[in-house]
């Protein structure tokens, strides 16, 4: 936690998601279960209960037949960055046990799982619903337990977890970089399961300090919004819609209030 | 109080009869301290416990905690060295994704002994009870790690420049096997803790170094300026 940025090209993986493209299908939830072991309950509708790593949202704009819409929003850990950016997220600054901190290298948020002792003070603290407390020890059906993955670690029971933007393949990208004698990892070497999964190519993932990567591009449209960002929790997962109501439901924005201008006033303080 | 004799002041009855000089608190005499031949017991006895309880737990203690067991092979790494031409890499190599296949599986021993080549009973026992059935050979790993460690050989190996020897020892050299001692409790060997059960201590030239996180966390501090982010090492 007292660690500082000393690495003079620190990465900043985060996400863009547009909404405009999402059909809700779920593909993201469906690749995320399986690569993380995320264990699924037999029902999965209690949403007490059960567990996921990623969850797609369902909001309308509220209005009657024929003018309802509605938007699926999928929501990861929103691997915020704190005010400043100094890794101050909610999450790492309430942990007692130091399980979840912030990784200058990549801007990722880190949960060990073995440190965890179950306290669920970072669900309290994080706004965005991402934690997840495993109330029972996962159970996975007949032989399904041999298709786990052996580098993503199963959770037991009394411990929180979340979305880790699929670290394992940062660091397995990272081991063939080492062994290619490479500084830079590629682009398309290190994508999270969900981008990879999600079928009319809604979600992008990148590095968004690194120019030449989507990502980069995407976060500064105009379209582009963060979810609570009056919060100052400075996420790195970027949502895209050309719709003002899906923009403005980025947050409780009052009638009066035009998310841009709050969005500006709230990175001039950064 | 005034010095006296401490074998007069332990007798109360003895105190009035012999009391040489007048005592000003004579009633406290009752409340005298143990003497001191008392107090050398009550030492003695701790000491015993004492001496006692560092001998079972530095002694005792490790004895009952690993179990130890023999490689299912006599495995001698001098003489395979001196054969294969990429020393450690012939066998413990990298897969072209930058992972590490760390032991090798039977596949690659048999290149070399589909059938045995010189009548030493270990390789007959070895093509026999592995290689003709065609079974993988169970061996004992000296450094495996919990579920929830990440090590990328590749990172130290390839992108540290690390050799070998500078964790493992001088395993190449050898023409045995250790024996594998198994912690009782947790099933990991005895070299993940190291073989100071105090953890007092640098291993000697060509030991093994211990693994547990610190060790990890010091030599990366050591090596560059801070112990790391958690993920760097954990899944």
């Amino acid at each position: 936690m007292k660690e500082k940025n000393n690495h003079k090209h620190a990465k900043r993986y985060g996400m863009v998601i547009d909404l405009d493209k999402c059909t809700g299908c779920g593909s993201c939830m469906v690749g995320c279960y399986s690569e993380n072991n995320v264990p699924f309950k037999t029902d999965e509708t209690n949403k007490l209960d059960s567990i996921n790593w990623i969850q797609v949202y369902k909001i309308t704009n509220g209005k009657p037949f024929p003018n309802t819409e509605v938007c699926y929003l999928p929501m990861p850990c929103m691997q915020c960055d704190g005010v400043g950016k100094h890794g101050h997220s909610p999450c790492v600054s309430v942990c007692p046990a130091v399980a979840t901190d912030y990784d200058y290298e990549t801007g990722i948020v880190s949960q060990i799982y073995t440190r965890c002792f179950g306290c669920r003070y970072c669900m309290a603290a994080c706004p965005y619903h991402a934690r997840k407390f495993n109330w029972w020890d996962p159970v996975w059906p007949a032989d399904m337990e041999k298709y786990l993955s052996p580098n993503v670690s199963p959770r037991m029971r009394g411990v929180v977890e979340k979305c880790s933007f699929c670290f394992h393949r940062y660091q397995l990208a990272r081991d063939k970089a080492y062994y290619e004698k490479r500084e830079e990892l590629k682009e398309n070497e290190y994508q999270t399961a969900c981008a990879e999964a999600c079928p009319t190519g809604a979600i992008t993932f990148g590095d968004l300090n690194n120019k030449s990567h989507a990502v980069y591009k995407l976060k500064n449209s105009p379209n582009a919004f963060r979810l609570l960002e009056r919060l100052k929790t400075n996420p790195k997962v970027y949502y895209l819609s050309n719709k003002r109501w899906v923009r403005r439901a980025g947050d409780n924005y009052l009638a009066h209030e035009e998310p841009a201008k709050i969005k500006q006033k709230v990175n001039q303080h950064h | 109080m005034s010095s006296t004799d401490p074998n007069q002041t332990v007798s109360t009855e003895a105190a009035p009869e012999t009391a040489p000089t007048p005592v000003d608190h004579e009633p406290e005499t009752n409340d005298s301290p143990p003497s001191k031949s008392s107090g050398w017991a009550v030492f003695l006895f701790f000491m015993i416990g004492f001496v006692g309880s560092i001998l079972s737990g530095w002694i005792l203690f490790p004895e009952l905690l690993y179990s130890k067991k023999d490689q299912p092979i006599d495995f001698n790494h001098a003489v395979h060295l001196d054969m294969v031409s990429d020393e450690c890499n012939s066998c413990h190599y990298f897969r072209d994704d930058g992972s590490f296949a760390g032991m090798p599986d039977l596949s690659s021993c048999v290149d070399c002994h589909e059938e045995a080549q010189t009548d030493d009973p270990e390789e007959i026992k070895f093509v026999d009870e592995y290689v003709t059935p065609g079974i993988e050979v169970p061996w004992l790993n000296h450094s495996k790690q919990p579920d929830c460690v990440f090590f990328s050989h590749s990172a130290h190996v390839i992108g540290a420049d690390m050799s070998c020897e500078s964790c493992h020892g001088d395993i190449g050299t050898s023409e045995h096997t250790r024996v594998f001692e198994e912690n009782r409790l947790t099933g990991y060997s005895r070299d993940i803790w190291g073989h100071s059960i105090s953890r007092l201590g640098k291993p000697e030239a060509g030991e093994p170094l211990p693994m547990k996180m610190n060790d990890c966390a010091k030599c990366h501090k050591e090596e560059t300026g801070h112990k790391g982010a958690c993920f760097q090492c954990h899944k």
